[in-house]
């Protein structure tokens, strides 16, 4: 018997993806194959935001403003910085419930180490170094909880988000309110850059991504991986422009009074860790790995992946992100309060994740969600309020956008499923 | 083919608790042979091949690996050695395509950083290598592969490691009849390339289809060690279901037959 005919019977037809030609002609059909067979991505999300914006831009007086942008930036970006870590937790498969106080551990100790006339008194910018490694002291802590003694991460960070809440309580009871008068932990939410410093920052990032493309197809010549169209990859180029200097432009066309606004280091914060953070999980091995251990844990256990470390590593990424968030949550007020975290932090930032297609049972999601996700709640809540509607309708309508994207989500995972993708 | 075996188990006993897995097994595998090892259930196929792979460390007796003596202490230490097993359950990710997961765990990397070209490119060339025609692309997730299609993932993997023994745990138990076949195929490509290969099979055709020899055991001991040329099924089940255990001295010198 010869190979071909023990092969032929099980030979696939050829996919549907190799016969479209390259061209402008081939970025339609490509799209048409997308959405039919459910590979949608994010332009749900996207379409979903720019709706946003046309609503409220219409219905809302003040929406349309450069103030309410810029403060629109600063209300998402601890959320953002939360959901990040959400990301890389639900890859995993588990959950971080803790994130919302450990948040607040990350405010705290902050404003613990900034407090004037203290002994322990220190350096701004070394106050918040210290503040992110002991919540991702604290995140490993009860990722090694996990790994090592096999409690399910739900009640281990249950835990966490009782005793944490508790710390808190205890330390604010009596003194109410901390003031953190740091120029530098303010500056994380409140620094805005100058007109001019915003142009050369958009530029940067609109950069880095057809950066990336071109050293894949220089690296990767003769791959598959190199192979992404030039016209694709020019059309995404030109949206993130768009999203990047159109930011800059509307950050910096606006006056408090007689303060000229621009571009919020808040903005570019979140911007940053975006990068760092997708860097990370789709170029480096540690990336791979978070992603073969939500797929199939025991897989990678054989294939000699230790997972109990990869485990501990992401929940002090978790711990580190919501220590980062938390700063710029208490540097929005200048001040961290008994009322920490704000709303429903933590539930906005797993929400965020989710509706950006991060999958809850592991393996499946990109960091871009959680930004996207991020973006389109801070959206929402912020042009709501400016309606005047009340918190009830706020919380209403987050919860039917989130439960509309999931449902979207799960259709698309079964088109794609149909289609064999 | 050299007089020495590739892999040599002697003596091999393994007892979990009052229960008695392997008592005193004896096992070869030549150089580019492919040496069944069958037995119904509850025989300690899998014992013995968590004993090579290093799930398990046996009580007593001693692994000869390429006539020197080895100590298996885990899964690393038998890839170390060369030896490669392919489970049942396949261990691949459907989430990721068929590159990630023919270099998961042992990436290509510079500072941590994905080289992702060389892992395609060398990919490709395995998958050509064995003849594996039927996948597509190699960017495609595994969860898109047929069942046939997933087997030939999973011991490409195991074959891609400069790999000298392929331990190979029922390939074909969840397979259709052209799937079967095609996996076959590549068993006994696996052997004419050289290597050694350990297939444990319930399916006696499958056995007869690619193994050199095979080796039966019941009840966690030694029944026989057969050449396939010069055995019918018949015997092998009776060996099976009723074969007297036996301690053969020196397996090599008396390959066929059923004590009677």
């Amino acid at each position: 018997m010869t190979s071909a005919d023990v092969v032929g019977p099980d030979r696939a037809p050829p996919l549907e993806e190799e016969r479209i030609s390259d061209g402008i002609q081939g970025v339609w059909e490509r799209a048409w194959l997308n959405v039919r067979t459910g590979n949608l991505g994010p332009v749900p999300i996207i379409v979903g935001e720019i709706a946003v914006v046309i609503i409220f831009g219409f219905t809302a007086t003040n929406f349309f403003t450069s103030v309410n942008f810029v403060n629109l930036i600063t209300e998402t970006a601890g959320t953002a910085m939360l959901a990040y870590g959400v990301v890389f937790v639900l890859l995993l498969g588990e959950i971080d419930l803790s994130i919302g106080y450990l948040a607040g551990i990350g405010a705290l100790v902050v404003a613990e180490l900034q407090l004037p006339g203290s002994s322990w008194q220190m350096n701004g910018i070394l106050a918040m170094l210290v503040a992110v490694a002991v919540c991702a002291v604290i995140g490993g802590v009860q990722g090694s909880i996990v790994a090592f003694v096999g409690v399910p991460s739900f009640v281990v960070t249950l835990g966490g988000f009782l005793i944490w809440q508790g710390v808190i309580l205890n330390e604010l009871q009596q003194r109410g309110t901390i003031i953190i008068q740091d120029r530098w932990i303010n500056y994380t939410d409140a620094y805005i850059f100058s007109p001019g410093a915003g142009w050369p920052i958009a530029a940067i990032f609109t950069a880095l991504y057809p950066a990336s493309v071109l050293y894949k197809k220089i690296v990767a010549r003769g791959t598959q991986i190199g192979q992404q169209s030039w016209i694709s990859a020019g059309l995404k180029t030109i949206g993130i422009g768009i999203a990047a200097f159109g930011s800059v432009a509307i950050a910096n066309n606006g006056k408090i009074i007689d303060t000229p606004e621009g571009l919020p280091l808040a903005g570019l914060i979140i911007v940053f860790f975006f990068v760092l953070l997708t860097f990370l999980a789709k170029w480096t091995t540690f990336g791979r790995h978070v992603y073969a251990v939500g797929g199939n844990a025991e897989a990678a256990r054989r294939s000699g992946i230790s997972v109990k470390r990869i485990k501990v590593i992401v929940f002090m990424i978790s711990g580190a992100t919501a220590g980062i968030g938390g700063i710029i949550f208490a540097a929005q007020v200048n001040s961290v309060a008994l009322t920490f975290p704000p709303g429903n932090l933590l539930l906005n930032a797993i929400a965020s994740a989710v509706i950006g297609g991060v999958s809850l049972f592991g393996g499946r999601g990109e960091v871009r969600g959680a930004l996207l996700g991020a973006v389109l709640i801070g959206t929402l809540q912020n042009g709501l309020n400016t309606l005047s509607i009340s918190n009830g309708w706020i919380y209403i309508v987050t919860g039917l956008v989130l439960l509309g994207a999931v449902t979207l989500d799960t259709v698309a995972v079964r088109l794609q499923a149909r289609s064999g993708r | 083919m050299s007089d020495t075996p590739l892999l040599h188990l002697q003596g091999i006993t393994k007892t979990f608790g009052s229960v008695q897995a392997l008592t005193d097994v004896d096992f070869e595998v030549m150089d580019g042979e492919v040496m069944a090892l069958v037995g119904d259930n509850g025989a300690g196929k899998s014992t013995l091949v968590k004993c090579i792979a290093g799930t398990h460390s046996a009580d007593s007796g001693r692994i000869v690996f390429e006539g020197k003596e080895v100590h298996i202490h885990g899964p690393k230490d038998a890839a170390r050695l060369g030896i490669e097993v392919v489970y049942q359950d396949l261990a691949l990710c459907d989430n990721l395509d068929v590159v990630q997961n023919m270099y998961l765990g042992r990436e290509i990397s510079r500072a941590q950083i994905l080289s992702e070209a060389p892992m395609e490119q060398h990919t490709s060339e395995t998958l050509k290598s064995l003849a594996v025609t039927t996948i597509k692309s190699v960017r495609q997730t595994v969860a898109t592969l047929s069942g046939g299609q997933r087997q030939s993932v999973a011991v490409a993997r195991a074959v891609m490691w400069n790999s000298k023994l392929v331990v190979l745990d029922e390939p074909t138990a969840a397979l259709g009849v052209a799937q079967t076949e095609q996996v076959l195929e590549l068993v006994r490509r696996l052997g004419e390339q050289g290597l050694g290969v350990i297939l444990i099979s319930h399916n006696l055709h499958d056995v007869f289809e690619t193994a050199d020899r095979i080796t039966v055991l019941r009840l966690g001991r030694n029944v026989g060690v057969f050449e396939r040329r010069k055995t019918t099924q018949q015997a092998v089940v009776e060996a099976i279901t009723a074969g007297k255990p036996t301690k053969v001295a020196g397996i090599s010198a008396s390959p066929a037959g059923v004590d009677a």
